[in-house]
This record gives C-alpha cells, structure tokens and sequence, in this order.
C-alpha cells in the first residue's frame, strides 16, 4: 500500500488513480500508525513552495516526514518534489525538508512561463534503469525549477536552461513533471521510480 | 524543448458530444468519456470539454463526466462552457479536472480571472477569447458571436494575461466551422502581443491546417474538433504531417 500525504494541498485523486492502475492499493493520510503500515509514501503538491511547506508546519508533519523519509520509500511529485531540497525561493525564502541537496529557484529562461506541456526527457548514464525512458515526452506545469548537483539528477528536460525532471538521493525520490498526467510514459516513470526508491532503501538496511 | 501540443475539443451538451457548424445546427456524435479516453491513447496531448448545456440538469450531468474522465483519461484535460464564477472553478477542479475555461464570464467580470488564479494558480486558468474581424481590428465577441462586446480582442488577451490567465484559448468565429484553416493573421496578432501559452481554434479542416499555424505562427497549440470527430483524420495522422513538415511533438 501507498501512503498519499494528506495536509490539505487539492486533489490528489488523480495520483491516487494513477498508483491504482498500476496494481497500488492507495490511502490519503496524515496519521503515523497508517504511514507505517505504507511501502511507499508520496508527498503531493500544488501551489507554491512556501504555502505548501506552512500547510506541512502547521499541521506538525515535518519532523514525522523526516523519520518517514529516514526508513522508507519517499516520492516527491511536482511541488512534492521541490519540498525535497533545502530551500525554496518561492514568495520570499522558505525552508524545505533538506532530503536532497539544493534550492528551488524560479526557471530563468527566455520562452514562456509557465513551462506548461509536454517535454522531451534525457536521461543521466549514472542511472541506466531509466534509459528506456531517453527522449520520451512528459507533462511539465511550474515556474519554478530545483537546482541541485548532477549526481542527484535522473533525468533532465531543456527549456532554454536545464530543468531537473527527475531527482534522487538514495530511497528518496521526485518527480517535477505530472506522471498521472504523462499517459503510458508517466505510469511507467511512476513504476521505476516506486522500484528504484524500493531499492536503494532495500540495499541501505542491508548494510 | 517543448512539444506543439494537439487539442481535440469536445463541445458537450446534455452529456453527449456535439459539435456545431458556426455554432449553430448541432449533431449529435456520442459519449464524451470514452471518446476523451480514445483520444488520450491516440496521442492527444490534451483534451477540452466546452459544456454547451442550457439546463442545470445539463451542468450537473457534466460534473459527472469530469470525475469519470479523471478516472479514465492521462492526459491533462480543460472544461470550459458554463464556468461563470469561482464556485463553478472549484466545483470542476475538485471533480478533476486540470484547468477550467473562463470565457464571456471573465468578459462581463474580469476579476473572475484574478481571484480564480489567486485561488486556485494561474496554471488552472484559461482564458477563452471568440474573437471576430471588424473594420477597427478584432473584437470579442459572446453568445456564439452574436454579440459584439465592442472590445479589442488583443488588449482583452493582454489584460487576461495581467490578471493572471495561465493560457488563452483564441478562437476565431470567422474561421469557425468553416474549415478552411486557422486564422492566422488574428493567431498572430495576439500570440505576439502575450507572453502566456495560446492555444489557436476555430477553421481547422485538415492536418495541413494544423501545421500551417504552427510554421506561420508561434502558437504553443492547436485545437480542433470535427476533424477527428468525423474521423476524417486521426490524431496520428495529424503527427505524422508535423513530424514530416519538422513541426516538434510528442511522439505518443
């Protein structure tokens, strides 16, 4: 089962369809004895950086998605994503969760913003699990963008400047773009990065 | 770099897809959720539903259909037709869909567009222009074009963009129904004048027409509708003269 974190940020139902369709029991929750029960959690989000992180603080989360993302699978999806980093710089300066390093920065590029449509995907050679996926178009809405070093991007798309697509760091995951938005090329990006964040953390407890 | 996307539109009416010549003389063609799903696995990059329902029957029967597409489609998907305030956006974006359409609503009040990209994001919010040729420039237009507004469809557009419209749906109702191709004087003239996305409607006969305002003009997407409607051409056919005519899109 996937645990969806609820604090509040729309709808999530389409996630939620989209985890079912891959075979995923899901619950929407923000209760710990049902995060535990979870294989995978995802961390959702809409709007921007700041009132998404102050929905989360208010609701006394933070310290339990820390030891969540401590001790399992955790999968950040577009604004779920950039709560990852250290920082954002979305209405002014706003701490993130720290679980990967960098910022979250509005996208500095000469063509239009928002980056609404669908982008090609290319593939970093330190991650061939994903090398199907090279060249492949996905759904990308935002206007800000995460900046972090190379080694934690998967996948990147070019929008006059390069847009990490796809980040991680060991069991912890995001997801800029919309899989549940992507057709066939989102379930299965939605698939391998469920397998891949499995992994590392499989790979970690062994040690 | 980012893909011309193509837009299927679906006009619906009481729960079933129609599709009207001139916005007039309607026909029926069939159910809106499985034609939007059949859309999204052929390669549609987005889908549009104009809610054209008289009744609050008609409206409640559409909300319905949003839920079951966010079920069944994987695609990004727009409602437009019959959203005249901000209970009307928050009812279809809880329902699921991606964005919702504001057209003569945002005409009569423009802080429609505001407070609804405040809301809900700018991203949620497009912005429907039916825009008509005077001997002054372009106009906007409501009631299928039977009403001139005396506005000027290219400040309109600007406006729309500073009030925070994420997208502008530009149809022309010269070229509407017509299918003799998009209106690319008008396409242009607004499409060079906002620094948001436009999506371009309205004449749209074959993929030639497609590709045409693609090379003629910096759209960010087209829509259509009788074309695949009637099956005249699929949405695969459409791709394959972008991709021959060196036009970007998204390989399904």
């Amino acid at each position: 089962m996937i645990a969806i974190v609820d604090y509040g940020v729309g709808n999530v139902a389409s996630v939620a369809n989209a985890c079912k369709q891959l075979g995923y029991e899901t619950i929407l929750t923000d209760k710990k004895e049902e995060f535990e029960q979870a294989t995978h959690i995802i961390l959702p989000g809409v709007g921007s950086f700041r009132a998404a992180m102050e929905e989360i603080n208010k609701r006394d989360l933070r310290e339990l998605l820390l030891d969540l993302a401590a001790r399992k699978p955790f999968i950040g999806i577009c604004v779920g994503m950039q709560l990852l980093f250290e920082k954002g710089f979305e209405h002014g300066e706003t701490e993130g969760l720290g679980l990967i390093p960098g910022t979250v920065d509005k996208i500095e590029t000469k063509h239009l913003l928002p980056h609404i449509g669908w982008n090609a995907l290319e593939v970093s050679e330190s991650f061939p699990t994903y090398t199907e996926q090279n060249g492949k178009h996905v759904y990308f809405v935002h206007s800000y963008q995460a900046n972090t070093p190379n080694e934690y991007i998967v996948a990147s798309t070019e929008y006059g400047t390069q847009i990490p697509a796809i980040v991680q760091n060991g069991n912890i995951c995001g997801i800029q773009f919309h899989p549940e938005k992507s057709e066939k090329v989102g379930q299965l990006l939605l698939q391998s990065v469920f397998e891949s964040s499995q992994k590392a953390y499989s790979k970690e407890e062994s040690i | 770099m980012i893909a011309k996307r193509i837009i299927p539109c679906l006009d619906v009416k009481d729960g079933t897809v129609v599709k009207g010549t001139n916005f007039v003389s309607l026909r029926e063609l069939g159910d809106p959720v499985a034609m939007a799903a059949a859309y999204s696995k052929s390669g549609a990059d987005e889908i549009v539903f104009l809610d054209i329902s008289a009744t609050h029957e008609g409206r409640a029967t559409m909300m319905d259909i949003v839920r079951q597409t966010a079920l069944h489609v994987f695609v990004p998907f727009t409602v437009g037709g019959g959203v005249r305030t901000i209970e009307d956006m928050k009812t279809m974006l809880q329902a699921g869909a991606d964005k919702v359409a504001v057209n003569s609503a945002a005409v009569v009040d423009p802080e429609l567009i505001t407070k609804g990209a405040e809301k809900f994001g700018s991203q949620c919010i497009v912005v429907a222009i039916d825009a008509k040729r005077f001997d002054d420039g372009w106009h906007v237009v409501t009631h299928g074009g039977r009403k001139d507004t005396g506005i000027d469809a290219i400040e309109w557009a600007k406006e729309a963009e500073a009030r925070g419209a994420g997208e502008i749906l530009l149809t022309s109702m010269d070229a509407d129904g017509v299918k003799t191709g998009y209106d690319l004087p008008l396409t242009k003239a607004i499409v060079e004048e906002v620094r948001i996305p436009v999506i371009a409607s309205g004449g749209c006969g074959s993929p030639e027409h497609i590709t045409e305002v693609f090379q003629e003009t910096d759209v960010s997407a087209a829509l259509a509708a009788s074309i695949f409607h009637d099956n005249t051409f699929s949405i695969e056919e459409v791709k394959q003269s972008c991709q021959q005519e060196g036009v970007r899109i998204r390989e399904a």
